[in-house]
């Protein structure tokens, strides 16, 4: 369990060094964008049109934050991750389209995300879900907001943070996948149990 | 005296009927004051349950959530915890909310068969909902479901949705739940062959918490109903959900079926956050009602480590107090 402490944009030779259970820190921008978010990028992207924000070595976070609108500017109040599950069909593409290092969420994602992470080096990490307040607190100003018509969870809120995380690395880019690892092993604990009753 | 105790037809007791007695006096008192002054009041006091449910975890929860840091063997685990509990204090620090998904909301509403109501109390319960959503802030989390349109204030077409009950007594309790998605996702409802019986709802309950593992951001606390017809079985496990940690079933055998779920749910290793360990559920509550000979409901429903609700109590005098459980 080593605690990495990264600046964006994070280089590929740097996401590799990461194994499941290090303990990763983000310092720059993080792109917040769910399963509609998701949608309209990869749309954007097979019709050859650029996105609004370049995400070549950056985190994506699956997240719809609470925001609170003051005069000029947002203010993030509560930002925690959303589950990753939702995004399992389109991460593949999005990590290998898009260059994004990082994918913030909670819950684990699948084997097409950890092929994408092995192939394009990347990495997911788990948010521990629920952590709103905490993961506000890191964030130190709202860049700007795209795709807003989305509504403000689905929207693409690009933010300047410090010190993000903790983020535990739950598929590294050995093709690892600990979710799915503890998943056999719930699975095997739940067919004993249940023979026992 | 004697009067009262015949119009309400109760014994004659002394204690009772000055209990009558002090209900009716107030139940003038309280209508002397307009209706929009009440209105105001029950506003208010539900943006402010709203309020505390959303930047807050009820003090069983939290109570809970440190006696399983100290628990817990393995780093990753006492981390997880510890970033939780960490959490959990700057929200109440900063009174912010705990968690980005405040829910969709719901209230939980016991009506006392005496207590004064001269107001709209469903339009006052939206307009609590919209105000807390600007005020608080909320996320705007009513979507239609046909549109994908979000309302932006959390109101819609039932939404938020509001259980009535009828009690006796003179007050008005509402049990403020904003309810995450996250955890509501992973609700589960079988019509068991009555033939399956106590085995069945074990395996069905089990085999439920297995399936959903991490996701519905462990540790847990779930709810079990049983019996009834489908909606009663979903409603009673929902409010089961919402009973203190360390509560149990006054009937021993369910107490022990509790007991036993609980234990074994630990045993399946999801652990906190869902990353391993050995605390997957903080407690699990069961409910029952009586069934149809044919059918046997079984509905599990789910509620996060950021448990949030929030209780308001509103006497017949309109006095108001906050509570973090209504054992609905």
């Amino acid at each position: 369990m080593t605690e990495y402490h990264f600046t964006t944009p994070i280089r590929e030779e740097d996401v590799r060094k990461l194994r499941i259970g290090d303990r990763v820190f983000v310092t720059g921008t993080v792109v917040t964008a769910r399963d509609q978010a998701h949608r309209r990028a990869l749309q954007l992207l097979a019709e050859g049109k650029p996105l609004p924000v370049d995400l070549q070595g950056g985190v994506i976070y699956h997240c719809g934050p609470v925001v609170r609108r003051m005069d000029d500017r947002w203010e993030v109040v509560a930002a925690g991750p959303t589950t990753s599950a939702r995004m399992e069909s389109l991460e593949y593409d999005f990590i290998a389209k898009t260059g994004v290092r990082i994918v913030v969420g909670k819950g684990g994602m699948g084997a097409k995300t950890a092929e994408a992470a092995q192939k394009f080096g990347a990495v997911y990490c788990e948010f521990i879900g629920g952590v709103g307040v905490l993961a506000a607190n890191a964030i130190k100003e709202v860049e700007r907001v795209e795709w807003l018509d989305l509504g403000i969870p689905e929207a693409l809120w690009v933010l300047r943070v410090e010190r993000f995380g903790p983020l535990i690395v739950c598929i590294d880019s050995t093709g690892r996948n600990y979710h799915q690892e503890l998943a056999e092993s719930i699975n095997k604990r739940f067919q004993e149990i249940i023979q026992k009753l | 005296m004697t009067i009262i105790g015949i119009i309400h037809g109760t014994s004659t007791n002394s204690r009772e009927v000055s209990e009558s007695e002090q209900a009716i006096s107030s139940t003038y008192r309280a209508v002397t004051l307009p209706a929009e002054e009440h209105y105001e009041i029950v506003k208010n006091a539900v943006v402010e349950a709203l309020r505390l449910a959303v930047t807050r975890v009820p003090s069983d929860v939290e109570a809970a959530l440190k006696a399983a840091r100290d628990r817990e063997e393995s780093d990753l685990a006492r981390n997880v915890l510890d970033t939780i509990l960490q959490n959990i204090k700057i929200g109440k620090q900063q009174s912010r909310p705990i968690c980005q998904d405040t829910g969709l909301i719901g209230y939980y509403i016991l009506l006392g068969r005496n207590f004064p109501l001269n107001f709209d109390l469903r339009r006052c319960l939206i307009e609590a909902t919209r105000e807390a959503t600007q005020r608080i802030p909320l996320r705007p989390n009513a979507v239609h479901p046909f549109t994908n349109r979000n309302s932006g204030d959390n109101t819609g077409e039932h939404i938020p949705h509001i259980y009535l009950r009828l009690v006796d007594g003179d007050t008005l309790s509402i049990l403020v739940v904003p309810k995450g998605g996250g955890s509501e996702n992973m609700t589960r409802f079988a019509m068991l062959t009555p033939a399956k019986g106590i085995r069945g709802i074990k395996e069905f309950v089990l085999e439920t918490i297995a399936r959903a593992a991490g996701k519905p951001c462990p540790p847990n606390i779930v709810g079990v109903g049983v019996g009834g017809t489908a909606d009663e079985a979903m409603l009673l496990a929902k409010t089961a959900v919402l009973l203190p940690v360390g509560y149990r079933n006054p009937d021993p055998q369910i107490a022990e079926i509790e007991e036993e779920l609980l234990s074994l749910a630990n045993q399946l290793g999801i652990g906190p956050g869902g990353l391993g360990g050995s605390t997957t559920l903080l407690d699990l509550h069961i409910k029952f009602a009586h069934r149809h000979p044919a059918s046997l409901p079984v509905a599990v429903s789910y509620q996060c480590w950021a448990a949030r609700q929030h209780g308001v109590i509103i006497s017949s005098g309109y006095h108001v107090e906050y509570r973090e459980h209504i054992l609905l």
